[in-house]
C-alpha cells in the first residue's frame, strides 16, 4: 500500500499495469487496493505540477500570515473552514509559533490578491491580523526542482 | 628506441576494453538510450555533497592518515557490525582506499605474483583479470552457469583449486549478472575453503542492493573471516562513484601489507571525499532505502520486458544488472550489441566482455530513469522481433 502510494505520489499517471509490475503484484491487486485508498481519502486527489511562469498565464501567488481569535468549542477548525472555502485559497494550514493560520493565495495579479486579503480575509470577525508575502520565484514544489534538466552526461570509464 | 618495447609484456598483452567503441559511437547518437554504464543514475544525496563542499570551505585540503581518517574507519567499523554482523578494529583492520577498485588492486598486489594462481568466478567485473595480470600471476576463471542462476557452486570451486591457488575472487552480488550467493549457497563454499591456504577477496561493493533479504558477506562466517579480505565502498550504494572512495577491512597483517602499496601508490584516499562518505554513513539510511526500492521497481520492469521479448532471463536479485541469453536471435553478443545500438539506439554490453562464457549475454542495467527503461524495452522487443532466427 505504501509504495504504491510513493509511485503516484510521484507520479500520478502511472497505469495500474505498470504499478503491479514494478511492485510484482497482480493488477487486480493494485486495482483493489486504489481503490480503497481512493474511498478512504487517503489519495485524495491526483493533481499535475505546473510552472506556470513558462505557461502564458498570468498567475501571482501570496502566502498570508494569519492570526485569528479560536471560537469556542470550535477552536481554529471554523475559522479556517471560512477561509478555505474560497477557490482562490489554494492551501490553508494550522501552525504553530507566531501566527495561526497560513493561506497561499493564487490570483491574476498582485492587486487581485491583496483586494482579496483587504476585502475578504481581513473583515472577518475573528481575524486579528494578516501578512501578506508575495511570492516571487518557486525554486522547487512537491520535491520537484523546477529549472533542473536530467540529461544523461555518465561516461563510461570502466565496466 | 621503440617505445612500445619498453611496455612489459603482461601491461602490452592486456586488450584495451572491447566496449570503448560502442561509447564512442553512442556519443554521436541522439536519442540513443544507454544501459552500459554501471553507476548510479542517481546524483549523490544532497547532504554528502554538502558534506564535502563544507570540508573545502573549511580548508580541510591536507593528508589523512595513510590508511584514512580514524573517525570514518569507527564508522566504517559500527556500519559493517551493523549491516554485514561481522566485527573489525578501526585502528588496525580497516583501510580507507581509492574506491572498491583500489581495495582489489592493491590485495592482489599484496598477495600474489609470478607462480601464483587467482580464481575469478566469471563472468565478472573486468578488474580482477586484469590486476591479476598486472602482477604476473595467473588468473583461473571459473565459468558460472545460467542454469545456477550463475551462482558459484562448490564443486566447480575444488576443480578449479590448485597447490598454487593463491587467492579466490568472490563477486557478489555479481557484476554482470545480478547473481547473489544465499546463505545457504554460502556455507557450502566457506567449507570447501576453511581449511585451505588461501586467501579470499570479498567483494561486496553491491551489498546494499539486493531484492530478497539482506545481504550476507563471507566476512561473517567466522570459520573464513582472518583469510577474507571485505572489499566494500560507497560507489553503489550510495551514488559516489566519481568521489572515489571505498574501504577494505582484514586481518591485521593483510591490511597492514595492503597498506604499505597503499601510502607509497597512493598516499592517503582524497579527504574531502572521506568528509562526504562519513557524512553518507551518519545520515543517508533513507535515501539508499528509496534508491533501492526504486531499482528494485525496475529491475522488474526490465526482466519483464526481456522476457516479453522472448529472450530467457534468470532473475537477477543483485547489483542493478540484468543479464539475458540472447541465443534466441542466434547472433553473438557482440553482434547483437552492435546492431542494437545501430538499430534502435539503445547501448547494452556484451556478456563475452565479462569472460568468455558470457558469450551468448548481454548486460543492460537499470541504473537509468524509470522512462528510459520502458522505452529502451519497447526498442529492444521490437528488435528481437526483427533478428528472431
Amino acid at each position: 500500500m505504501e509504495e504504491i502510494l510513493e509511485i503516484l505520489e510521484k507520479n500520478g499517471r502511472a497505469s495500474v499495469e505498470e504499478i503491479a509490475l514494478m511492485l510484482d503484484k497482480s493488477v487486480e491487486e493494485v486495482q483493489a487496493a486504489i481503490r480503497k485508498l481512493e474511498e478512504d481519502n487517503v489519495i485524495v486527489g491526483y493533481n499535475t505540477l505546473i510552472n506556470w511562469e513558462k505557461s502564458s498565464k498570468e498567475n501571482v501567488v501570496a502566502l498570508i500570515e494569519v492570526k485569528v481569535t479560536p471560537q469556542r468549542g470550535q477552536g481554529f477548525d471554523k475559522v479556517a473552514e471560512r477561509i478555505y472555502r474560497y477557490p482562490q485559497v489554494k492551501a490553508c494550514y494550522l501552525m504553530s509559533g507566531g501566527f495561526d493560520l497560513t493561506v497561499i493565495i493564487e490570483g491574476k495579479t498582485m492587486k487581485e490578491v491583496a483586494l482579496f486579503v483587504a476585502e475578504k480575509l481581513a473583515p472577518l470577525e475573528s481575524v486579528l491580523s494578516t501578512a501578506t508575502h508575495f511570492v516571487l520565484k518557486k525554486y522547487k514544489e512537491e520535491g520537484v526542482i523546477f529549472e533542473e534538466k536530467s540529461k544523461d552526461d555518465r561516461e563510461a570509464l570502466i565496466l | 628506441m621503440n617505445i612500445a618495447e619498453m611496455i612489459k609484456p603482461n601491461v602490452k598483452n592486456m586488450p584495451p576494453s572491447g566496449i570503448r567503441k560502442y561509447f564512442d559511437l553512442i556519443n554521436e547518437m541522439k536519442d540513443a538510450i544507454s544501459l552500459g554504464i554501471g553507476e548510479p543514475d542517481f546524483v549523490t544525496p544532497w547532504s554528502i555533497r554538502e558534506a564535502g563542499i563544507y570540508s573545502l570551505e573549511k580548508g580541510h585540503t591536507h593528508y589523512s592518515s595513510n590508511s584514512g581518517f580514524i573517525e570514518l574507519r569507527r564508522q566504517i567499523s559500527h556500519y559493517v557490525e551493523r549491516k554485514y554482523n561481522v566485527m573489525y578494529d578501526p585502528a588496525k583492520e580497516i583501510i580507507v582506499t581509492v574506491g572498491a577498485s583500489e581495495g582489489i588492486d592493491i590485495a592482489l598486489r599484496a598477495l600474489v605474483g609470478p607462480g601464483d594462481e587467482v580464481i575469478i568466478p566469471e563472468p565478472s567485473f573486468v578488474a580482477y583479470k586484469g590486476c591479476t595480470a598486472f602482477t604476473g600471476a595467473t588468473p583461473v576463471p571459473i565459468e558460472l552457469k545460467a542454469e545456477d542462476e550463475f551462482r558459484l557452486k562448490p564443486e566447480q570451486l575444488e576443480r578449479a583449486m590448485t597447490n598454487r591457488t593463491k587467492v579466490v575472487i568472490l563477486p557478489f552480488p555479481n557484476n554482470p549478472t545480478g547473481a547473489i550467493m544465499t546463505h545457504e549457497d554460502m556455507k557450502k563454499i566457506v567449507d570447501v575453503l576453511k581449511d585451505k591456504n588461501v586467501i579470499i577477496i570479498s567483494d561486496e561493493i553491491y551489498a546494499e542492493l539486493t531484492y530478497s533479504g539482506k545481504h550476507v558477506s563471507f566476512a561473517s562466517f567466522p570459520e573464513i573471516k582472518d583469510k577474507t579480505i571485505l572489499i566494500n565502498g560507497f560507489s553503489k550504494a550510495f551514488a559516489m562513484t566519481g568521489w572515489r572512495i571505498g574501504y577494505a577491512c582484514a586481518h591485521p597483517v593483510l591490511i597492514e601489507a595492503m597498506n604499505k602499496i597503499h601510502q607509497y601508490a597512493i598516499m592517503c584516499s582524497p579527504t574531502m571525499a572521506q568528509y562526504a562518505a562519513s557524512e553518507a554513513l551518519a545520515s543517508c539510511d533513507a535515501e539508499v532505502y528509496a534508491m533501492v526500492r526504486e531499482y528494485n521497481r525496475r529491475r522488474r520492469v526490465m526482466v519483464d520486458g526481456f522476457r516479453k521479448a522472448g529472450l530467457d532471463c534468470f532473475e537477477p536479485l543483485g547489483a542493478f544488472y540484468v543479464f539475458p541469453s540472447i541465443k534466441a536471435t542466434g547472433m553473438t553478443s557482440d553482434d547483437f550489441c552492435e546492431k542494437l545500438l545501430m538499430e534502435e539506439k539503445v547501448l547494452t554490453v556484451p556478456g563475452s566482455a565479462f569472460g568468455s562464457c558470457g558469450e551468448g549475454f548481454i548486460r543492460a542495467t537499470y541504473a537509468n530513469s524509470y522512462e528510459n527503461i520502458v522505452e529502451a524495452m519497447i526498442r529492444i522487443g521490437r528488435f528481437v522481433k526483427n533478428h528472431r532466427k
